[in-house]
C-alpha cells in the first residue's frame, strides 16, 4: 500500500480517446493491495480497455463480492457505479441490476474464493442465464486475505507457501462456463497485458455472458517455487491459443497475419475480434474443441490462455425473457404498476 | 591470500558481482563493462560461482567480436541497446537536470532539501563549495539551471532555484566555523590578475591547499564586474563585501589600485603560476554620425555603471536613451531612472524575442515603466547648438535565409527620432589584452584572443592560465566560478609536475532512501503549488533610491513552499534486474508512464515503441539487462519521471529502489 496519492500529473504526450479523456481519467483510488499483486495489473488492464473503447464511466456498474479481488473495483473507474455485495452473491446482484437497467455495462469482479467456493452456485446460474455482463475472476489460487489457505482453484500438485500438500483437485472455471452455456469464455494472465487488454475489450463488446478467468499471482502467498500460479510458472507453462486483436466498429484491421493463420470473429455490435492462431486445430467457435484443448493442456501441465470459446450469436437473458426494450428503471409507476383494472383484465384472460 | 582473491569480483548493494572489462572497440556495442550479480553476499560462495559467469560474459564478448559461428543466427548486437552503465557517474548526473546544466555543477536538489528542513547553514555551505558566492549568485545568476528544470517539462514553470539560493544566504547564521581550515603553506606562489569571480575562485581553492596567493586589482576593492557592473539595487554592497571578504580573509594577499601593465614583467617575478581573470572590461563603442560632437553626453554602459558604483557619477539628463538589449542595457536604464531621469527608453536592433537580456531582467525593467523599442537601428546622433538633442533610428525587420542566418532588413518606413539628453551605449563588451606582450610566450588566435586549452585553461605559456570572461569572452558569474575550479586544479597539477589532462574524478555517493515499507528519507509527494513570486519593495520608494534592493527575497514560509516544488531528481530510480519478477506493478503505478518492459531493439526503434515514445532525445533512456522470465528488457524514459518513488513503493521485491545520488564536482582540495 502507498501513503502518497498518485500525482495527478501525466505525461504531456499521453494519448486521448474519442471522448477527449486520457487513460488517467479511468483510474480509481490508489490500491491498498500488496505491492506486486496481479489484481492491480488487471485493474490497470480494465482501465486501458475502457479508455481504448472510449467508454463513458457513468454508464458502467462495477459489482463485486468479498476478497482481495473484490476490493479491486475501488482501484479503477472511480466515476462509475459500484456495488460491493455479500460474499459470493455478486451474480445475484448483477442479475437483478441487469434486469432493472440493461443499459449499463456490468463489470463483475470476483475471485476464486468468491466464485469457485462460497459463490459457485450463484456463478453457475448467472452463466446459465446468460446475464449480459463481463464476469472477471481474478484467480490466484489462494485465500490471500486470510493468510494463504488453498482455494478451490489451486492445482492438486501445488504446495502451499509453507510446504503443505493440496489434497483436492482444482475446479476449472472456464470449462464449467463453457459447459453451462456462457457465450464468451477466455483465460488471461495478469502479467501479459498485450493479450489481456484485447480480451477484455472483446469481452466488454460481446453481448451475453462474457467470462474471463484471469490468473493473477498472489505475490505474498502464492508466488513461491512450488506454486502453479506464480509469475514464473505461468510464463513457463503458458500455452497461448491465439494472439488476439480487437478491432472496434469502423476501424481498419491493421494486424497483418500470414494467410490461413488468422480467424476473425465478428461481434454483434459490428466490431471484430481477430485472432492470430498459434495452434493448428484451434476453432474458438467450437465448444468441443475448446474443452478438448483445455483438457489436453491440463494433462501436459500447461495453462491454456487466450479466447477459449465464443458464440457471437447467442441470446442474452433479456432476449430469452423477452423483456421490454425500455429499462424497467426508466418506466413510470403507471407502466410498472398499471392498476387493479389491468390486473382484473389479466386475471379474466386466464380464466 | 586466496581468501581475498577478488579477481573479476566487486561488491555492490551488499552483493557480489562479476565484472568484465570490455575491449575498447566493443564499448559502443556492449558498454564499459559487462556485469552480473551473483546474488550472494558471501565472498567464498562468490569465488566459487564466478568462473561460470566469467565464461558466460567472455562468450558474450566473443560473440560481439564475431568470433563465433553463432553470430549468424543471433541478431547483430548493434541492433540492441546495451544495458545502461549506471556506474558511469555521468549517467545519473545527467538525470539531475539542474545540476548538470549548472556550469559549477552545484548539487541543487540537495541544498533545496536542506532549505526545506531549515538547515540554511548546510544549504549555504553546499553552495559555497560549488559556486563560492551563494548570496551574490542568488541575486544575479543567469540561472542556466532553471530552463533545464524538470518542472518545465512536467508542470510548466521551473523551481525558483536561483532565489532559493538567495534564501541560503539570507537565513544562514554565522558560518565562519564551517569554512574549512586552510592548510599550511606549501611554498608555491600564484599571482591572480583581476579581482573578479574567476580569480577569487582560483584563489579560494588554492589557498586551501597552502598556496600563497597574491591578487592584483586595478580598483580599490575586489569583486570585479560584480562590484562595478551590477547595480546595488540588484546586489547590495554588504552582500558583495561579505562574500568577497570571506574569500580574501582565508589569507589572500591583495594589492589594490594596481593595474598590471606588463605580463613580461610579471613573469619575471617569483610566481610559480599566473592566473588571468581580467574579464572583458572594454565596452563596445558605436561609430555613427555625431558621435564626436556629442561625446560629452554619450557614455559607455559598463564604464558608466562603474563610475556610479564608485560614486564618481551621481546624475544624468532628463531624457535618456539606452542602446542595446543585453543585461547591461537593463541595468543602465534602471539605474538612469534612479538617478533622476524622467524619460528612459531602451532601443534594440533585434526583435524583442531575440534580445540577449534574461527574461526576468527585461520583465523588471518593463515593470519599472521603461519602454523597449525593438527593431530600431541607430543611425545618427542629432546635434543642435553643439548639444545632443536626439537620435535617429531606422526601422528594420529580421529576415532569416534558408541557413537560418539572420539579417536585419530596413522596412522602408520613415526614420524614427527620439529626443534625448544622454545616451548609454550597452551593445557589447570586448577583452583587452594590450598589457600582454605578444612575445612573452602566450600565443593569440582569432579575434586577438589568447589561445587557451578548453580542458586545462592553460595558455601556450605553461605558467599562465586564463579563466572567466578573459578566457573566451563574456559569460556570467557562474561560468567564472566553474572556470576557476578547473584552473585551480590545473595550476595545482602544474606546480606539482603532474599531467594536467589527468582530471580528478567527481566524488559520488549513491545511498538508498528507504526507511520503511512506504517511507522514504525524502518527501516524495509532488507539490502542485505554482511557482512563488519573489516580493518586491514598494516601487515608488525603490525608484528613488539607487541602493534600495528591489527584490526582498522569499520569507521562510514561501521558501519552504517553493523548496517543496523541487522534484528531487537526484533521488534516482535504481533498477536491479536480478530481483525483478516482471509483475508490472511499476508500469501500472507510474503516473507519467516512464516504465516499459519490451523486447530490446535498436535505440531509435526502442524509443519509438515505448508506451509513450521517448522523443526527447536530450534525455536518456535507462535500459536493463535481459530479464530472466521473458527475455524482455526494462526501459525507463528519464524525461518526465517525477521521482515520486511509487515504482519502488509498489515493487514487491525491491528491484526498484530510490537512491540519493550526490555528485560533487572535483575541487583541487577535495
Amino acid at each position: 500500500m502507498t501513503y502518497i496519492v498518485k500525482p495527478k500529473n501525466h505525461h504531456p504526450l499521453l494519448e486521448r480517446n474519442e471522448l477527449g479523456l486520457t487513460r488517467r481519467d479511468y483510474e480509481g483510488a490508489v490500491s491498498t493491495l500488496c505491492a506486486g499483486c496481479g489484481h492491480d495489473s488487471i485493474s490497470s488492464a480494465i482501465v486501458e480497455a475502457c479508455f481504448q473503447l472510449s467508454i463513458e464511466s457513468y454508464k458502467v456498474a462495477k459489482l463485486s463480492g468479498i476478497g482481495c479481488s473484490s476490493k479491486a473495483p475501488a482501484y479503477f473507474l472511480n466515476q462509475s457505479h459500484g456495488f460491493n455485495s455479500v460474499h459470493g452473491r455478486m451474480p445475484s446482484v448483477a442479475t437483478g441490476a441487469a434486469m432493472a437497467n440493461h443499459e449499463l455495462l456490468y463489470l463483475g469482479v470476483s475471485g476464486d474464493g468468491d466464485s469457485a467456493s462460497i459463490g459457485i452456485g450463484q456463478f453457475i446460474h448467472c452463466a446459465r442465464r446468460q446475464v449480459n455482463m463481463t464476469y472477471i475472476v481474478e484467480n490466484n489460487g489462494t485465500y490471500g486475505l486470510t493468510k494463504g489457505q488453498f482455494s478451490a482453484t489451486n492445482d492438486l500438485e501445488s504446495k502451499s507457501k509453507y510446504g503443505d500438500d493440496n489434497l483436492f483437485p482444482s475446479i476449472d472455471l472456464p470449462s464449467m462456463a463453457i459447459q453451462l452455456g456462457a457465450s464468451f469464455v477466455a483465460r488471461g494472465f495478469s502479467g501479459d497485458k498485450d493479450q489481456l487488454v484485447p480480451l477484455l475489450k472483446a469481452a466488454i463488446a460481446h453481448k451475453g455472458f462474457s467470462f474471463l478467468d484471469i490468473i493473477s499471482p498472489c505475490v505474498t502467498f502464492n508466488n513461491h517455487n512450488t506454486s502453479t500460479k506464480s509469475y514464473d510458472y505461468i510464463r513457463e507453462h503458458n500455452d497461448s491459443l491465439a494472439k488476439p486483436d480487437f478491432v472496434p466498429l469502423g476501424k481498419e484491421i491493421t494486424a497483418n497475419y500470414e494467410e490461413g493463420s488468422s480467424i476473425e470473429v465478428p461481434l454483434h455490435d459490428g466490431s471484430l475480434l481477430s485472432l492470430e492462431k498459434l495452434s493448428e486445430d484451434y476453432d474458438p467457435q467450437d465448444k468441443i474443441s475448446a474443452i478438448k484443448s483445455i483438457q489436453e493442456s491440463q494433462r501436459d501441465n500447461k495453462v491454456t490462455t487466450g479466447l477459449l470459446y465464443v458464440n457471437p450469436d447467442a441470446k442474452d437473458l433479456k432476449e430469452i425473457l423477452n423483456v421490454s426494450d425500455t429499462p424497467l428503471n426508466a418506466m413510470g409507476s403507471k407502466d410498472l404498476c398499471p392498476g387493479s383494472e389491468e390486473l382484473s383484465k389479466i386475471n379474466l384472460s386466464l380464466k | 591470500m586466496s581468501n581475498m582473491d577478488t579477481r573479476y569480483l566487486f561488491k555492490r548493494y551488499n552483493t557480489w558481482w562479476v565484472k568484465l572489462a570490455v575491449p575498447k572497440d566493443l564499448k559502443e556495442k556492449l558498454g564499459y563493462d559487462l556485469r552480473k550479480s551473483l546474488k550472494t553476499h558471501d565472498l567464498k560462495t562468490a569465488q566459487d560461482l564466478r568462473w561460470e559467469v566469467v565464461d558466460q560474459l567472455r562468450n558474450k564478448i566473443d560473440r560481439a567480436k564475431g568470433l563465433e559461428e553463432e553470430q549468424k543466427i543471433i541478431p547483430n548486437v548493434e541492433e540492441f541497446v546495451p544495458p545502461t552503465d549506471t556506474s558511469n557517474p555521468q549517467y545519473y548526473h545527467k538525470v539531475v537536470d539542474c545540476q548538470h546544466a549548472c556550469p559549477a555543477h552545484t548539487p541543487v536538489p540537495e541544498y533545496i532539501r536542506q532549505i526545506a528542513q531549515g538547515n540554511y547553514n548546510e544549504a549555504y555551505m553546499l553552495n559555497w563549495e560549488s559556486n563560492v558566492f551563494p548570496g551574490i549568485l542568488g541575486r544575479t545568476c543567469d540561472r542556466p539551471c532553471e530552463p533545464a528544470c524538470r518542472r518545465t517539462r512536467t508542470h510548466e514553470k521551473a523551481v525558483a532555484i536561483c532565489r532559493l539560493k538567495r534564501v541560503t544566504y539570507d537565513y544562514k547564521d554565522d558560518i565562519a566555523s564551517l569554512i574549512p581550515q586552510v592548510e599550511a603553506s606549501n611554498g608555491k606562489k600564484v599571482a591572480l590578475i583581476g579581482g573578479g569571480p574567476a580569480s577569487l575562485t582560483v584563489a579560494r581553492d588554492l589557498v586551501m591547499m597552502g598556496y600563497e596567493c597574491t591578487l592584483f586589482e586595478r580598483d580599490g576593492k575586489a569583486g570585479g564586474l560584480m562590484r562595478t557592473n551590477i547595480p546595488s539595487f540588484r546586489l547590495p554592497e554588504e552582500v558583495l563585501d561579505e562574500e568577497v571578504n570571506q574569500v580574501l580573509n582565508l589569507g589572500i594577499k591583495t594589492i589594490f589600485n594596481s593595474e598590471i601593465t606588463s605580463m613580461t614583467n610579471l613573469l619575471e617575478e617569483n610566481f610559480d603560476a599566473i592566473f588571468v581573470g581580467t574579464g572583458a572590461p572594454k565596452g563596445r563603442d558605436i561609430k555613427i554620425d555625431g558621435r564626436q560632437e556629442a561625446e560629452k553626453n554619450i557614455h559607455i554602459g559598463i564604464d558608466w555603471l562603474t563610475s556610479i558604483a564608485f560614486e564618481h557619477t551621481k546624475s544624468i539628463g532628463k531624457k535618456v536613451i539606452v542602446l542595446g538589449g543585453g543585461n547591461t542595457a537593463m541595468d543602465c536604464c534602471r539605474t538612469s531612472i534612479r538617478l533622476g531621469a524622467e524619460q528612459v527608453k531602451v532601443t534594440v536592433r533585434s526583435p524583442f524575442d531575440q534580445m540577449k537580456a534574461s527574461e526576468w531582467e527585461i520583465e523588471d525593467a518593463m515593470g519599472e515603466g521603461i519602454p523597449i523599442h525593438d527593431n530600431h537601428v541607430p543611425k545618427k546622433f542629432i546635434i543642435r547648438d553643439h548639444k545632443l538633442v536626439g537620435m535617429e533610428f531606422e526601422k528594420v525587420e529580421a529576415v532569416f535565409d534558408e541557413n537560418g542566418k539572420r539579417s536585419l532588413v530596413p522596412t522602408g518606413e520613415d526614420p524614427v527620432i527620439f529626443e534625448c539628453d544622454d545616451v548609454l551605449v550597452a551593445i557589447g563588451q570586448d577583452n583587452a589584452f594590450e598589457w600582454i606582450e605578444r612575445d612573452c610566450g602566450i600565443e593569440f588566435g582569432e579575434w586577438d584572443m589568447p589561445i587557451v586549452d578548453k580542458v586545462t585553461f592553460q595558455s601556450t605559456n605553461p605558467k599562465v592560465f586564463f579563466g572567466g570572461d578573459a578566457a573566451w569572452g563574456p559569460e556570467n558569474i557562474i561560468w567564472a566560478a566553474a572556470h576557476g575550479h578547473q584552473a585551480a586544479i590545473s595550476i595545482d597539477k602544474f606546480c606539482q609536475n603532474e599531467d594536467l589532462y589527468e582530471r580528478p574524478e567527481p566524488s559520488t555517493t549513491l545511498v538508498s532512501q528507504k526507511m520503511g515499507v512506504h517511507e522514504w528519507s525524502y518527501d516524495n509527494d509532488i507539490s502542485q503549488a505554482r511557482r512563488f513570486l519573489v516580493p518586491h519593495a514598494d516601487q515608488k520608494e525603490s525608484l528613488k533610491d539607487l541602493k534600495m534592493e528591489v527584490e526582498l527575497g522569499f520569507d521562510e514560509k514561501m521558501a519552504l513552499e517553493e523548496a517543496q516544488r523541487c522534484l528531487n531528481c537526484d533521488i534516482q530510480t535504481v533498477f536491479s534486474e536480478d530481483l525483478c519478477i516482471e509483475c508490472d506493478a511499476c508500469v501500472d503505478i507510474c503516473p507519467t508512464d516512464c516504465i516499459n518492459f519490451i523486447q530490446n531493439d535498436a535505440e531509435e526503434n526502442l524509443r519509438n515503441s515505448l508506451r509513450i515514445p521517448a522523443i526527447n532525445l536530450n534525455q536518456e533512456i535507462l535500459v536493463s539487462e535481459e530479464l530472466e522470465q521473458t527475455s524482455r528488457v526494462m526501459v525507463k524514459d528519464e524525461d518526465v519521471c517525477l521521482h515520486c518513488g511509487l515504482c519502488a513503493e509498489r515493487c514487491p521485491t525491491g528491484a526498484w529502489d530510490m537512491q540519493n545520488f550526490l555528485y560533487q564536482e572535483a575541487k583541487v582540495y577535495s
